[in-house]
């Protein structure tokens, strides 16, 4: 799955031109400014972790590209056409969907049901049932879906590591081209741990971009193709997942900004 | 892609399955095409809680031993089978109204009144010699416009719905006084308005009726058996349109022999005019909650509403509708209060009527925490709620265990209809708790 990179420092690993490409991204809250000048790059058909440490401001740069606040400067470029991802409407029209912890599923609707809510397929004026039904079967089957007995199973009956997988089909219904993934494995167990990174893995290799939002370092250097680490507010390290990169460069790049020679420079670390 | 596509038109072999994990994707999908599979999927969903109109039908089937085997004469007599109908119809009508917000999570409690308001409008403007179009229309206006007041106060404004509907209650009721003018009663004259609880069809009638509605409901199933692809079997749709068959036929034989007493001057015959009428509403608003998009948001707003609301369904406007839509049905539900004692005054839709409702809809199944219900939830929780008093009063002064007790008094009623309630919701309480 890694993409085959032998540049060492990070810059000249060549995946192509980056599906989104966040440049100089400024945001504030009132007085505190959370994004300091974020260049955050995802690239078609690779996983990108986006890690750091509570409040290091992932959640703030993804509800930037979500649309859900507007950033105060910058530019953001996806396709290589200048953006203005200016709400949820926005971002979803260009493909970006955003799969979030709490995974907001209706646990007492069916898996189809769930897939296709607020976008139900109707045949003159009535539920096309039979048309949904077909559709997320074919999803999730390309997303290599092994554990679900039936699409028609009510969410309710369904264990973590099933909703996660609806939740993420769900967003790739349609027409996904960048899709956010927030913590998908915290709350499950190693087996279920395993089917979620798979289907991740799945996700990538059918072409999407996938932003990986995660605190487990053993998920990252599994799934990830490329790690962007945040510290402060700024990208402390953008760098290709290669063996040269291991669980305890990562956690220092998350707690100091800085791993030997690559990260931010000692003046801005405080 | 997996074995899943071709799977859909030839009849596959399934595996029994052994645990969960031995089961690839989809496995149960490809079932069950056959009669036992389908009993044992639906089986499956009982023991995982969701007992949906079961315990209804059981208790529909266990007052009707109790009372016909204690009342054989009175309780299962044809004129009083007509008559229990008709006194279930109002409560199932206005159950089938507070079903909308009860599957929001929400609640009426001024529907009855609502009820209330469009009777005395509809008899009102009959009196002032309105044509019955007209009358009825106006009617229906005014119960849409109290609807859409309770959901501008509740989605907009912002006030939960328990508390805006309290205020309703003495709000609709003022309403109500004024037009029917304190202690006053209004006298329906219109024969189609009195016809409408209380009429029967002529026998001939009655016939065609059952079978175009039994001839509408095995085209229905036969459609959807073509549109599952094999997933539901054919002898499955045979035994379900077999019963309604043999069902409609029974009840329509025994409706079209005569009913009233030996000594009446006239004899009264035929399907009560009630039936066809709330068949026709069950199937309407079944259709609109369980096959249009309008439907399955309320299922969704019902189970998570940032849910529904992160995929695009605009919730506000969706709670509005719903007290909307509340509010018309349980206007229709004030015209069967009405027609059935032939006048309104201050006291139609007051008192119990509202919580016969509610109870009905949950008696029936439908779940006050949202999410869960369907129109024939109201029809069965109806039917049990009518039967209890219905039964009761036909039982009268026994004497149990050394206490003369009178079963007709309202007492026992109210007690026995409290306890009915109270068992329905436990019911849902903790199949819910199952569930989750």
């Amino acid at each position: 799955m890694n993409q085959p990179s032998g540049v060492l420092d990070g810059s000249a690993a060549d995946p192509g031109p980056p599906l989104l490409h966040a440049d100089g991204l400024n945001k504030s809250f009132g007085p505190v400014q959370v994004l300091h000048d974020v260049d955050f790059r995802v690239y078609p058909g690779q996983v990108t972790a986006l890690i750091g440490d509570n409040g290091a401001g992932k959640s703030t740069l993804v509800k930037c590209i979500a649309g859900i606040h507007a950033i105060d400067a910058g530019v953001i470029r996806f396709d290589g056409a200048e953006a203005h991802i200016d709400d949820p409407k926005a971002a979803t029209a260009l493909g970006i969907k955003v799969v979030y912890q709490d995974l907001a599923l209706c646990e007492n609707l069916d898996i189809v049901q769930n897939m296709f809510l607020g976008r139900e397929l109707t045949k003159r004026g009535v539920l096309d049932e039979h048309a949904m039904e077909q559709a997320a079967r074919e999803t999730l089957a390309s997303l290599g879906v092994r554990t679900v007995k039936s699409v028609r199973q009510q969410v309710s009956s369904l264990s973590g590591g099933q909703r996660q997988t609806v939740a993420i089909a769900k967003a790739v219904l349609g027409n996904a081209q960048l899709v956010v993934l927030d913590e998908p494995t915290a709350a499950l167990g190693v087996a279920q741990t395993e089917q979620v990174l798979d289907l991740v893995k799945r996700l990538a290799g059918n072409g999407v971009a996938v932003v990986l939002i995660s605190h487990n370092m053993n998920d990252v250097l599994e799934v990830a193709d490329r790690v962007s680490a945040m510290y402060l507010g700024r990208i402390a390290a953008d760098l290709p997942n290669d063996d040269t990169m291991t669980r305890e460069s990562l956690v220092q790049l998350i707690t100091s900004g800085r791993a030997g020679d690559i990260g931010l420079t000692e003046g801005i670390t405080e | 892609m997996s074995s899943t596509e071709s799977g859909a038109d030839v009849a596959p072999v399934v595996e029994p399955p052994v645990g969960g994990q031995a089961l690839t994707d989809f496995a149960l999908d490809e079932g069950p095409a056959d009669l036992k599979g389908a009993m044992r999927a639906s089986f499956d969903r009982i023991r995982g809680g969701e007992l949906g109109s079961i315990p209804a039908v059981l208790a529909i089937i266990v007052l009707v031993a109790i009372f016909g085997l204690t009342r054989p004469d009175s309780f299962l007599s044809k004129l009083n089978f007509a008559n229990f109908l008709e006194q279930a119809s109002s409560i199932i009508v206005i159950a089938m109204a507070v079903t909308f917000v009860l599957l929001l999570g929400e609640i009426d409690l001024a529907a009855g009144y609502t009820a209330g308001v469009a009777g005395a409008v509809l008899a009102t403007r009959l009196q002032a010699d309105w044509p019955l179009i007209p009358a009825a229309g106006m009617s229906m206006l005014v119960a849409l416009a109290l609807g859409v007041f309770t959901g501008f106060m509740v989605a907009k404004v912002g006030i939960p719905s328990f508390v805006v509907t309290l205020a309703n209650v003495l709000l609709f009721q003022g309403i109500l006084l004024l037009l029917v003018r304190e202690g006053g009663s209004v006298r329906i004259q219109s024969e189609a308005v009195n016809d409408l609880v209380g009429g029967a069809l002529s026998p001939g009638l009655s016939w065609l009726v059952s079978a175009i509605g039994v001839g509408l409901f095995a085209l229905s199933q036969v459609r959807r058996q073509r549109e599952s692809h094999g997933a539901i079997p054919m002898s499955l749709v045979w035994l379900r349109v077999g019963f309604a068959v043999v069902l409609v036929g029974v009840i329509t034989f025994v409706l079209n022999q005569n009913r009233a007493f030996a000594n009446a001057p006239a004899p009264i015959k035929g399907m009560p005019i009630v039936i066809p009428v709330l068949a026709v509403m069950v199937v309407v608003l079944s259709f609109v909650l369980s096959r249009t998009a309008y439907g399955r948001h309320l299922y969704a707003v019902g189970g998570n509403a940032e849910a529904a609301r992160r995929a695009g369904i605009n919730v506000q406007r969706l709670r509005l509708s719903a007290f909307a839509v509340t509010g018309v049905i349980a206007g229709i539900g004030g015209w069967f209060l009405a027609s059935r004692v032939n006048s309104v005054d201050a006291n139609t839709g007051a008192n119990d009527t509202l919580l016969l409702a509610v109870g009905a809809a949950v008696i029936g199944g439908t779940s006050l925490f949202g999410g869960r219900g369907r129109m024939v939830n109201a029809v069965l929780g109806g039917l049990v709620l009518a039967l209890i008093p219905n039964g009761l009063g036909l039982v009268g002064k026994t004497t149990l265990l050394g206490y003369d007790i009178d079963f007709s008094s309202s007492g026992v009623k109210f007690i026995a209809s409290g306890v009915a309630l109270l068992a329905a919701s436990s019911v849902d309480a903790l199949s819910r708790k199952r569930t989750t």
